[in-house]
């Protein structure tokens, strides 16, 4: 009788018996929390440009100006109820006012994803606006003096800067996602959190399953800000240059003409 | 011969502030032409509004007898002809020396790729800095990345290249490089606008040098006259607190 065992049997025999449900829900946990976080990224990168785009009072149309600021006024509110609200409660708004309100019934699953990637942009789009500032102005002038336009500029040299600065933001979101995701329980998603919830009260072992539950939450996001460092020092590139020999362009060139 | 550009009654003022109080001249194909003057005196202010990188408060810039101050302009190709080279380089962070000699002939010219390999290798040639071409900026001493940032805008191939202090952000040893650099494209006939302190540089490479004082041109004339015989006072005066030290 599990009653009879010590800690570490009791965890051993939990791990057999739901070792493989345990597994399966971390694999949940994660997926929503990738995919979330990516769409969320895509969110807030679309939302930090729009809010970035310069107004050129002599050279854009009244209309383009009126049309940017019905869209930033709409993406400020859009940050401040998802930034300010709960996303235990941005789930179940959601999951049940969309099928009350609009009829439309979302599945699970597409609510989740939904409301943390959402959730995400929210964030996102307030730390992409942040990055893109950050970028040194002299990056935008010295792109506008060879003659690129706005979208140019953004897309060949302020963009990929300000993704670099606002790296280690995007991994604090995965990491959060990873860990917030637990909140999803409340609309059924079947995740970590929630097969913990169903073990520990299927056999009272609340300590037990936490214990496991913990661990595996720990190994997933330690392992994802360890891959992010190093996408980090990967993205930097080496500290070193190789000199390229002269005589060898040359020959590079003479090559590619013949 | 005809006027790449012609500057008419040029002003510009932040709020109250009237930085540029009428500005009018012309640029020739081939002129090299120093800007000198007192620190805010509105040297940075003019060029920045020749390239449109500030809007004009009033009066026009006539490129080939077009007002590129005109709503409608196409600003982007106009800047395609009209290079300029900054203070602080501003090299694209994210590129190395190659790419960013390369990135405008590639997304604004639409050059092809060997083309534009082959046209960005000649000017890092020209400017000594064709071994570097895999380096990033930031691993590059500040008389480096300005050569890099003259190659990069000779790469556009522009009708005339503006230049913004281009030696006032380096150590003295590196200044020498790049205006050896300058020197050798003054030779060859590039049409340069060149805003400097370096007034060796202003007397012995330019053809006409304009002396800017409070918003407006106080003296124009040869090197020479300028620095031979100025007829201003405010001339003598600027120009006297340059032989002391
Ligand atoms: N964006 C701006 N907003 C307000 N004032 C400005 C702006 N840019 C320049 N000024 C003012 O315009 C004046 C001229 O500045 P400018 O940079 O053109 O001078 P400069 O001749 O290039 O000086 P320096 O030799 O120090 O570079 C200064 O008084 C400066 O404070
Ligand atoms: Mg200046």
């Amino acid at each position: 009788m599990i009653s009879d065992m010590n800690f570490f049997e009791r965890i051993l025999y939990i791990l057999e018996r739901y070792g493989a449900s345990y597994l399966k829900g971390a694999g949940t946990t994660l997926l929503i929390a990738i995919v979330s976080t990516a769409v969320g990224c895509i969110i807030g990168f679309a939302a930090g440009v729009v809010q970035t785009i310069p107004v050129d009072q002599k050279r854009d149309s009244f209309f383009k100006r009126i049309l940017l600021r019905i869209l930033r006024l709409i993406l400020d509110i859009y940050v401040e109820v998802f930034r300010g609200t709960p996303m235990i409660v941005q789930a179940v708004f959601i999951y049940y006012g969309l099928s009350q309100m609009c009829n439309i019934q979302l599945g699970m699953w597409q609510a989740a994803f939904l409301v943390v990637s959402v959730n995400t942009g929210a964030y996102m789009a307030e730390s992409v606006r942040g990055g893109i500032i950050s970028v040194d102005p002299g990056q935008m002038e010295g792109a506008k003096a060879i003659g690129m336009n706005h979208v140019q500029a953004m897309t060949c040299v302020i963009l990929p800067q300000a993704f670099r600065n606002i790296l280690p933001q995007i991994g604090n979101n995965l990491i959060i996602n990873i860990k917030d995701t637990s909140v999803l329980s409340v609309i059924s998603i079947v995740d970590l959190f929630f097969v913990h919830k169903s073990v520990a009260g299927a056999l009272y072992t609340y300590f037990e399953s936490a214990t496991i539950v913990m661990l595996i939450y720990l190994t997933m996001t330690v392992v994802t800000s360890r891959l992010l460092r190093l996408l980090e020092v990967k993205l930097d590139g080496s500290d070193n240059y190789e000199m390229t020999d002269t005589m060898d362009i040359g020959n590079q060139l003479g090559k590619k003409r013949s | 011969m005809e006027n790449i550009l012609e500057i008419r009654n040029l002003k510009k003022s932040f709020g109250s502030h009237g930085v540029l109080r009428d500005i009018s001249f012309t640029v020739k194909a081939g002129d090299v032409i120093s800007i000198i003057g007192a620190s805010g005196s509105g040297k940075s202010t003019m060029l920045r509004c020749i390239n449109q990188l500030e809007d004009a408060t009033s009066g026009q810039i006539l490129y080939h007898g077009e007002d590129i101050t005109a709503p409608k302009v196409d600003v982007p190709a106009y800047r395609k002809k009209v290079g300029m080279v900054f203070q602080n380089f501003n090299l694209f962070e994210n590129m190395n020396v190659l790419e960013n000699c390369m990135v405008g002939q590639r997304k604004v010219a639409r050059k092809s790729k060997e083309e534009a390999e082959q046209k960005a290798l000649f000017y890092l040639e020209k400017v000594g800095m064709a071994p570097y071409i895999k380096a990033k900026p930031r691993q590059l001493s500040g008389g480096q990345k300005q050569r890099v940032a003259i190659a990069r805008a000779l790469a556009m191939e522009p009708e005339i290249l503006l230049f913004d202090e281009p030696t006032s952000a380096l150590d003295p040893q590196m200044v020498g490089e790049v205006l050896q650099v300058m020197e050798k494209l003054a030779q060859e006939g590039l049409t340069m606008l060149i805003v400097t302190h370096e007034m060796a540089f202003a007397r012995e490479v330019s053809k006409r040098v304009i002396f800017m004082a409070d918003g407006v041109i106080e003296e124009e004339g040869t090197p020479e006259e300028v620095f031979g015989s100025p007829r201003s006072e405010k001339t003598r005066e600027f120009l006297s607190r340059f032989r002391k030290c």
